[in-house]
């Protein structure tokens, strides 16, 4: 007989009265979904605050952040095509698009949005492109010869890398910058619109759910870059010290230079912490002030089941912490990289908060339904919403950029005099 | 001169023969046509619960499994009937083991038993799809995959459902799942197959005791309809705005 999966009975436990068909429908992959989409947006604004807002300094981390947030994209729509129960017709939104929908126009945002972002980087890169086809014109070896190949297919045919040609090519990045960054936020502002709009879920229904969302998609977008900016910044200092002994001065300024970037940084994140904590607090304060027919319900969630993941986690640990620790003065890089893990971890928990909250309690306000993530898979279905679906969503960008990097380099670190 | 004449002559009538083929393929799936090939605008479906009458034997909820191919031994289900038990401390009880398949042989609720001279009132409600004049679920389907028929239905079409589910998030009534078997969105139809035969739906048939009525709002000669317009029946939630057209008679405050 063939085995009869209902969705959704594998990790959801009811309390009290549920209505039968209520089960937790939107589960690990949907909380994946903004999580990802918000990282995006953020790579992205901060490669255009260098392209388009002439941010110097920010000049090595733009590309490595451009070419990251090209390696994120497919992981905003990929927790979308994991959630779906026929993958095979993802192909329909863009066929028939149905704009009564909050969900049709994501192919359309979504593509347009990888198109400049594609676009961007192949104005970057032409130069480059056009460079190692020359370069590569010589060398023997099938290795050599694809590779040639691939970049001859990449340059499209436009060789021209005169003084004038380049000139444009800047023009172009510059404007494909501008024009992405609204794209960016839109692209999330939106995933908080499918969720403020469901009109029978208590706890999503708010006008201010996608001012929430595009505010801790900023919040996790600038941590995750600020952190990554870390990461390279040490990373030349260490191959620095290697080429170079310990005492180098290059090696000191390198580290004055990074402390004063991610200080600077780090007053825009604190700027939209406090606006997202705010915005979420006169949500809930609202909630209960005008006490409507579900407060009930959601007053018991909130300060009952749910209260260790939403105060003391979310609020606590992810928020306060961390706004703390950046606050404190005589600022180290080691404190900042705790503040800004507990930071991204914050708008992580946010983000399950409101996704498996929002299903916490029943349509029929009398009763509860508790999620059990599936840890160790036994179908498909329990591997795609369970752990290692998530944890494949969240390494699948690190691989990608491997991949791309080999293609396009943008970690080269550059010689310091 | 004659020569590409001919030519021109040849292009322009396969130019025209290949113009005319997108246009028609377009009058072909035009949305009126399509509309106007599913129900007619002299008939609204209507729902109409007595839940008075209703015993909780649960054979609707088996017959439509029945009819409708939904597998019987999993808790889904198109249709369900929730038992209601008030007691004297103002205590509201709520099950629906089931969705009430097998009746309700047991005064067991939830696990606790509740002493019959300490009940004040019980009944049963059945529930189905509203059919919503205003449905939510179709106006948040992203490819149009679950529509309006003209005689007031909402159906899905289950060879274009991706099964993202946001229309089983937007029913307030929580009567949407996903089939087992088909892997897409499904819920009650009215037994849409029956009723455009002139049937009765299945729940209909099965129910004995005449708690469960189908009928035409837009005939005021049907009896459904001269219920709904001469007495006074109530809906399930219109909070939400979605104008359901399921309507009860003896719905009490508790039910949810
Ligand atoms: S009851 Fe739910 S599924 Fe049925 S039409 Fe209304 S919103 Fe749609
Ligand atoms: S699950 Fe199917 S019917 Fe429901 S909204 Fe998604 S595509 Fe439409």
């Amino acid at each position: 007989m063939e085995e009869l999966f209902v969705h959704g009975l594998e990790w959801t436990t009811k309390d009290l009265f549920c209505y039968p068909n209520e089960f937790i429908y939107w589960s690990i992959q949907i909380v994946m979904y903004p999580y990802m989409t918000g990282l995006v947006a953020g790579a992205f604004v901060l490669s255009s605050l260098y392209h388009v807002f002439g941010q110097e300094d920010l000049k090595d981390i733009a590309r490595f952040s451009l070419v990251f947030s090209l390696a994120l994209l497919p992981v905003a729509a990929m927790p979308l095509l994991m959630h779906l129960q026929q993958t095979l017709r993802a192909i329909e939104p863009l066929l028939t698009p149905h704009f009564t929908s909050a969900i049709a126009a994501f192919g359309i945002v979504f593509s347009s949005y990888a198109l400049i972002v594609i676009s961007e980087i192949w104005f970057v890169y032409r130069e480059f492109i056009v460079a190692q086809v020359e370069a590569l014109k010589d060398k023997p070896g099938a290795g050599n010869a694809v590779m040639r190949f691939l970049y001859r297919g990449m340059t499209m045919g436009a060789y021209d890398v005169s003084e004038k040609a380049i000139a444009t090519d800047h023009r172009a990045v510059k404007i494909l910058a501008a024009i992405g960054i609204p794209v960016a936020c839109f692209l999330h502002g939106y995933a908080g619109f499918i969720f403020g709009s469901v009109k029978a879920n208590a706890l999503w229904m708010s006008p201010l759910m996608p001012v929430i969302f595009i505010m801790s998609a900023v919040v996790s977008g600038i941590a995750l870059c600020m952190l990554t900016y870390i990461v390279i910044m040490e990373w030349k200092k260490f191959s620095t010290t290697l080429a170079r002994g310990r005492g180098d001065q290059a090696v000191k300024v390198l580290g004055g230079v990074e402390l004063d970037v991610i200080k600077k940084t780090s007053r825009y994140l604190l700027g939209f912490l406090i606006a997202a904590i705010s915005l979420e607090l006169l949500d809930l304060i609202f909630r209960g002030y005008t006490a409507m027919k579900s407060w009930d319900i959601l007053r018991s969630v909130m300060y009952g089941k749910d209260f260790i993941n939403i105060f003391v986690l979310q609020y606590g640990l992810g928020n306060l912490v961390p706004f703390t620790l950046l606050l404190l003065p005589k600022m180290t890089i080691r404190r900042m990289v705790v503040a800004l893990c507990l930071v991204l971890y914050g708008v992580f928990m946010m983000r399950w908060n409101v996704v498996i909250g929002g299903q916490a309690f029943s349509l029929s306000f009398a009763g509860y339904m508790h999620y059990h993530l599936p840890i160790i898979p036994h179908n498909l279905e329990t591997f795609k919403e369970g752990l290692f679906g998530a944890l494949t969503v969240a390494v699948t960008p690190f691989l990608l950029f491997w991949g791309i990097n080999k293609i396009i380099p943008c970690l080269n670190v550059p010689k310091i005099d | 001169m004659s020569c590409s004449r001919r030519k021109f002559l040849k292009t322009t009538i396969a130019g025209a023969a290949a113009a005319s083929v997108p246009l028609s393929a377009l009058k072909f799936i035009s949305p009126d046509e399509v509309r106007a090939s599913v129900g007619d605008e002299k008939t609204r479906w209507v729902f109409l619960v007595d839940t008075q009458k209703c015993v909780g034997c649960g054979f609707c909820v088996k017959a439509c499994k029945l009819e409708n191919e939904v597998p019987y031994d999993v808790p889904v289900t198109r249709t369900w009937v929730e038992r209601y038990v008030v007691t004297r401390d103002g205590q509201t009880h709520i099950d629906s083991p089931d969705g009430g398949r097998e009746g309700y042989p047991t005064a067991k609720m939830n696990d606790e038993v509740i002493d019959p001279k300490e009940i004040s009132k019980a009944f049963f409600v059945p529930k189905l799809c509203n059919q919503c004049q205003n449905p939510a679920c179709v106006q948040v389907c992203p490819v149009g995959a679950t529509y309006q028929t003209l005689d007031g239905v909402v159906l899905i079409d289950r060879k274009w459902c991706i099964g993202c589910g946001y229309c089983v998030m937007a029913c307030p009534y929580g009567v949407r799942f996903f089939h087992p078997v088909h892997k897409v969105a499904e819920k009650c139809t009215f037994c849409y197959h029956r009723i455009s035969q002139g049937l009765k739906t299945a729940c209909v048939d099965a129910c004995s005791f005449g708690a469960r009525q189908i009928g035409n709002l837009k005939d005021p000669n049907d009896p459904v309809t001269r219920v709904i317009m001469n007495e006074r029946v109530a809906v399930l939630k219109d909070e939400y705005g979605t104008k359901p057209q399921v309507f009860y008679i003896g719905l009490d405050k508790e039910v949810r």
